[in-house]
């Protein structure tokens, strides 16, 4: 199954949508509650990222029997030290971000640690790219 | 204990979200940063926070907690009512701070 999700830059209402949407679908599929949960969890960090940071970008999902996968590309200022940006407490968000409670420096270190695979890649100028897989059966 | 049950124990507003007063709670989580809260509440928690915003309720629905306190009487936005509305997870509200409503509920729930 194939499902594809648009996101705004700055569209804080809608962030969460597609996380939304992905949760109905594995339910549905009688999926692991706990495996949802890490999932929605992962989609909603990288949702917020799109709104936090770039200027809009596309949520592809590939769910089967075995495993979802979450393609997450969008158009942005991409990520100058990849590395950086994974520490857990770094973030480049802006003062209007932070009061909303998102920019802790938390999300994509959320993202790792609730994905079986996690892959990111990033150009400067043209934006970022994620593939968050999670398996359904473990 | 319910959410009902809660709130009539500690004097708390029900500002939305009615329809899921009925909701067991299974512990609390204390926190304003979102992704905080994403990594760290469970399935039936109460969420004690100062946000107000809409994403509020996007957290509380995709993690399923019980419901939502708001501190300091602090009232939540209008699409934030409308989306406790549709899920059934309760907004309430204290007028007490952070640290004192949460020192209660911890005493309620442990003991």
């Amino acid at each position: 199954m194939d499902l594809e999700f648009n996101v705004q830059g700055g569209d804080f209402v809608r962030a969460g949508n597609a996380s939304s949407q992905i949760k109905k679908v594995l339910k549905q599929l009688n999926a692991d509650s706990a495996i949802i949960k890490r999932v929605v969890v992962a989609l909603y960090e990288a949702e917020v990222n799109i709104a936090a940071h770039a200027y809009d970008g596309v949520i592809r999902a590939n769910i089967d029997t075995e495993r979802i996968r979450l393609l997450l590309d969008d158009n942005g200022p991409g990520i100058p030290d990849i590395e950086r940006a994974m520490t857990p407490g770094y973030s480049t968000a802006s003062s209007a971000v932070r009061e909303m409670g998102f920019g802790a420096g938390m999300g994509l270190p959320n993202i790792r640690a609730n994905a079986d695979e996690f892959v990111i890649t990033s150009e400067v100028g043209k934006g970022t790219h994620l593939e968050i897989t999670v398996y359904l059966n473990q | 204990m319910t959410v009902a049950e809660l709130a009539t124990k500690l004097n708390l507003k029900v500002l939305s979200g009615s329809n899921g007063l009925d909701r067991e709670i299974s512990g609390a989580y204390t926190s304003d940063l979102l992704s905080d809260v994403m990594g760290g509440i469970n399935e039936g928690m109460l969420w004690i926070t100062l946000q107000t915003h809409v994403n509020v309720m996007a957290i509380a629905s995709l993690k399923e907690i019980a419901a939502v306190i708001l501190v300091k009487n602090l009232t939540p936005e209008a699409n934030t009512v409308e989306q406790s509305n549709n899920e059934g997870i309760p907004i309430l509200s204290t007028a007490e701070a952070t640290f004192d409503i949460s020192g209660k509920i911890y005493q309620l729930l442990n003991a």
